[in-house]
Formats: structure tokens, sequence, C-alpha cells
């Protein structure tokens, strides 16, 4: 008995993703023409909620597709602000050309730290990132050149004029919000992305295999170091003010811990889902201070034991809808019938 | 001179009280693997709670901490029981994640309830005047009594929990489960009833550690992350698995941050931080490590 070769190919594109790309352009073209019309409110909040994706984004990465779980990466949210501090009031450089800088100046510290974060895993990793972080506080608290413990103000920017500085840091928000989601997309479909999805099922199984679990896993941890530097600078960019206490705080992973588990850990449409409900939460109930703190911890504790999937990933398993897809499809083309 | 033997023996005794706070922590590691972030907002939540009692049950200064913490010891078990059967053993698994975040949410919710029911102020557990007393010990040298006798009540502590996890019955389930648990399950033990018991225990020394902690200083509702982290260093420094490990972490890490608080008040803690990131360099098992 002979078989006919099955006409095959491999679909990347889900119907989704095309529908959704072309509307996620249109969105973004229209929020880059906020400066021109909106109110600075509105641009304020959206360059917080910008920060926090992009944050969510990296934590996601990290620990949804990584399988670090850190508790720390306050740490570098806080180095990319104060390296933004350090190069624009001591260094002149212009603060939005600094933004990047800082970035990867804040990833170039994660390299040496990811050798004692690397000792520990699993829970004790999480523990001791945030470990690492508190050093960081500690630290920068006791620099009297950038204001020690009550910190300082970002005086490069007095000679740019308002207009330009708002309209400025909120484009510089919105670049960095979308190209952190086209990154961690293109580096999930890569082949490192691949090997990255291997290692987060089985760690022996994908080392037998060829992957180098040891590097995938650096690189991870050094492009959510990039990305929490990239969130930091831009964070206190808009602020204008940083200090310790706000800059490592770990209330900044707190959060994103809520966005990413509610949205929908391991997927790249939940921090994006997260970071909407989270910015609508903080809008009608964080007038309630403590009682709404504790019903975003509740609220977190549920999902994560009821619904671990979260919002997003509820959805994508119900409707079968997925605007991000990483996988690949095998599409078979039936054979033509005799 | 004097003021340096001052200092390290002021960081012994500090470090009883972070070996007390460690050694719920690293029972629940050593049974269960889980990592409960809210360590350190649970002994915030006893010295509370202690605070209440201590104000209910109404009995002289003298006696009232110390009969709070017996009345405590019981809740503390119940409560460390049903978390573990009820909601942490969900949560247990190949991947930290979830056990992660139940416990990071618990902490949140902790620390803001304390907050609306006690308000941000700091409070502290009155005891007739134990906290201020002193022992004298060579001609300018004094000791604080309650920090020797907590300090004793820790070196009892890790004696006893080790009698315990060595010598007894539960103590041997603890191992088994922690060391294989479906062959455990073979033998007749039911996990989620052993890892209940260990949150449990865990809880017990959560009690005895916080009413402690809030006879000797001033508590407030977000002061647990901090004491979390202590508990985790004390724990790593001092090797998994082994409770005079455990001790002998607090210890170190005790002295430590004397030593750099005296240097400069604003080095204390980062010096501890420092020390446990160094050992992990240079020592990552721990002083003495049993288990993996």
């Amino acid at each position: 008995m002979s078989t006919a070769p099955i006409a095959f190919e491999v679909s990347r594109a889900t119907r989704a993703s095309r529908i959704g790309g072309a509307a996620a352009v249109v969105f973004v073209a229209f929020l880059a023409s906020f400066p021109w019309w909106a109110d600075h409110g509105w641009m304020r909040e959206f360059n917080e909620m910008a920060c926090y994706l992009i944050f969510a984004m990296m934590w996601n990465l990290l620990a949804g597709y990584g399988g670090m779980v850190s508790i720390g990466q306050q740490a570098y949210l806080g180095l990319g602000g104060y390296a933004l501090l350090v190069m624009g009031n001591f260094g002149g450089v212009n603060p939005f050309v600094a933004v990047p800088i800082a970035a990867v100046l804040t990833m170039l510290v994660a390299l040496p730290v990811s050798k004692i974060a690397f000792r520990l895993q699993g829970g004790y990793f999480a523990i001791g990132t945030w470990v690492i972080a508190e050093v960081f506080r500690l630290s920068i608290a006791n620099v009297s050149a950038v204001g020690g413990g009550s910190g300082t103000s970002l005086t490069a920017l007095r000679g740019i004029e308002k207009a330009t500085r708002v309209s400025v840091t909120f484009w510089l928000c919105l670049v960095a919000a979308v190209a952190s989601v086209a990154l961690v997309y293109w580096f999930l479909r890569s082949r490192q992305g691949l090997a990255l999805l291997a290692i987060r099922d089985s760690e022996i199984a994908s080392e037998s295999q060829g992957v180098n679990v040891r590097a995938t896993k650096l690189g991870v941890y050094l492009v959510a170091a990039f990305g929490a530097g990239l969130a930091g600078a831009l964070y206190f960019l808009g602020n204008l003010r940083i200090s310790p206490d706000a800059a490592f705080t770990v209330n900044w992973t707190a959060f994103t811990i809520f966005i990413v588990m509610i949205g929908g850990i391991g997927t790249i449409e939940g921090p994006i889902v997260g970071v909407v409900l989270f910015w609508l939460l903080n809008k009608y109930f964080s007038e309630y201070g403590t009682w709404y703190l504790v019903g975003l911890g509740l609220l977190a504790i549920v999902v994560t034991i009821r619904f671990p999937r979260g919002l997003w990933g509820y959805v994508a398993h119900r409707f079968d809808l997925n605007f991000f897809p990483v996988q690949r499809r095998l599409v078979l083309h039936e054979p033509p019938k005799d | 001179m004097t003021g340096w033997i001052d200092t390290i023996v002021q960081g012994v005794l500090l470090g009883g009280l972070y070996a007390l706070f460690a050694m719920g922590q690293s029972l629940i590691f050593g049974v269960m693997r889980l990592t409960n972030t809210a360590h350190g907002d649970f002994i915030i939540l006893a010295a509370f709670g202690a605070f209440s009692l201590v104000l209910a049950i109404g009995l002289p200064p003298a006696a009232a901490p110390w009969a709070a913490m017996g009345a405590l010891l019981p809740i503390a078990f119940g409560v460390g029981y049903g978390l573990q059967r009820f909601v942490l053993n969900g949560t247990l698994g190949k991947d930290p994640l979830p056990s992660l975040v139940v416990t990071f949410g618990l902490a949140i919710v902790i620390q803001n309830v304390l907050q609306e029911v006690y308000s941000a102020d700091p409070r502290s557990i009155e005891s007739g005047g134990l906290n201020i007393a002193s022992v004298p010990i060579g001609a300018d040298l004094a000791v604080g009594t309650l920090p020797l006798l907590i300090f004793g009540i820790a070196v009892a502590m890790a004696v006893a929990m080790q009698w315990l996890f060595d010598r007894t019955a539960i103590g041997r389930a603890f191992r088994a489960v922690s060391d294989d648990r479906d062959a455990a399950e073979l033998m007749g033990l039911d996990h989620r009833h052993v890892y209940a018991l260990a949150t449990g225990i865990a809880f017990v020394l959560v009690a005895i550690a916080g009413t402690l902690h809030g006879m000797k200083t001033t508590v407030s509702p977000a002061d647990g992350p901090a004491l979390l982290l202590y508990a985790f260093e004390a724990v790593i420094i001092g090797g998994m698995g082994s409770f005079y490990g455990t001790l002998a972490g607090g210890i170190i890490l005790g002295v430590t941050q004397a030593i750099g608080f005296r240097i400069d008040p604003g080095w204390g803690i980062w010096a501890g931080h420092v020390v446990f990131l160094a050992m992990l360099l240079f020592r990552p098992s721990g002083l003495f490590p049993k288990t993996r």
C-alpha cells in the first residue's frame, strides 16, 4: 500500500492576528495624535500605564515564559530611573536621549547580578532577587549626591518648554510600550523563544535536545532587566522626581504580579488586558485606599487558585482566539478524492 | 574595646530574635519546599494579635504578655493548619508561581487590614518594664533582660525543633514526605495532613516570635517584608534543613547588622544583606546544610 504525500503547510498567523494587527495599527496611530488635542491629564495617565505595561510584559516574559519568578524586578526599574537622573543632571545628556541609554546601562548591571541571583531557584530566587533590590535601594539612599533617602528632582529638563516635554515624553512612552510588546512577540517566535518554551516545560529534556538552558535563561533575564530599566527611566522622566523608596518599592512588582495574573500569565495579550483592567480599577476604586489594596490582594489569590489561566487565558481557550500566535500550526490539505 | 564587645553581644542577642523569625520558615521550606512570602507579615499579625489580647485579658503588665502568648499559640496552630490544608496545599507543585503569588497576595491583604484596624502608628506590647530591665555583666557592660530571655528561648526552640525533627514520629513523617512524597503516601501518610501539621507548628513559632518582637520593640503594619528577608537570610546562611544552622544563621546576620550599624547607621541593614549575598556566591549551600 502506498500513501500519497499529504500536502501541508505550517501556519503561524491566525485570522485574529491579521485583523488584530490592523486594528492595533489604527489604535496606535490614534494614540499618537494625543499631543495635538488631548488633555495633559490623559497623557500622564497613559504614560504611567505604559510603564506598567512595559514592566509587566517583561515580568511575564521572565516568570510566565522563563519560569523565573522574581519579586525583585523593581531593582532594575529603580536603576533605570537613577541612570536617567545621573546622566541628565550630572552628565549633561539630553534626558530624552538618556532613556534608551539608561535601559542599556541597567542591562549591563544585570549581568554580574545574575551571577548571584542564579544561585537560587524557585521560591528562593524570588526572595533572593528581592534582597538584591533592597541592596540597591539602601545603597542609593546612602548617596547624598542623588539626594540620599529623600530623593531629588530631574533638573536636566529645566530648559525644555512644557508642551514639548509633555509631548515627547508621551511619544517615547507610546513607542516604548509598542516596542516592548513587539520585542517579546518577536523573541517568542524566534528559535530562542522556542527554546525558552521548551525549558519551561522541562529543563532536563530541553537540555538533552541541545538547548543551552543557562544561556537562554540569562538572555531572558537581561532582556527583562532592559525592559524594567526602560520603564523606570520613562516613569521618572514623566514624574520629574525620584526617591529610593518610590523607585525601588516592591509595590511595582506587587501590582505587576496582579496585572499579569489577572490578565493571563504566559500569554502576550494577558499583560495588555491586565493593564487595562488595572487602570479601570485604579480609576474607580483607588479612593478606597487600604480596602482597595485588600481587594486586589484577594482577587490575585482567588484568580491564581481558581482561574490560573487568567482572564485572557480563559477567553483564548474558550474561543480559540489568538492575537499574538507564537505557536506553529500544521494545516493539512485534504488530498483530492477520486 | 568594651564598645565593640557590647556591639557583638547585642548582635548575638538580636540574632536570637532573627533565628526565631526564621525557624518557622525553615520548617516550611524543609518539609514542603514552600516559600511563604507572607511569613514576615504573619509575624507582625501575631504581634498585633498579642497586643490586642493583652488589652483584652487585663492582667498586670508583667504577666499579661505571657498569658497572651499562651492564648495565641493554639490560635496560631489552627490558623496555620487551616491555611495550609485549605489554601496552600492547592498551590504546591513543580511550578513555584502559584504558591508565591498566593502568599504574596496574603501579605498585601494582611498589611492593609492591619493598617485599617490599627492605623499606621507603631505599637508596642507593654511588659511591665521588662523591656528596659538589664543584667550587668562585667564592669561597664550590661545586657537587656528581655533580649537575653529571647535568646534563651531561641536556643531552646532550636533544640526542641531539632529534637522534634530527628527523634519523634511526627518528625519522621516530616522527613518522609520531604524526601519522597509518593513513597510516604504508600506507607500510609496523608501528605496534606502532614503539610498542614508542619505549617501549624511553624505558625506556633511565628506566634512566639511575633509576641517577643512586639515586647522588645515597636511594630507597625508595614514591617513584615523586612522580617521576611531577615528570616530568609538566616535560613540560607545557616543551611537548609538544620535548626542549629538556622540559629547560627540568625546570629551571623544579627552580628553583621550590629557591626554595620555601629560603623554607620545607614549601612547596618545593608551589611546584613551583603553578607547574605556573599554567602550565596561563596558557599551557596549555607554553613550547615542537611537537606537539599
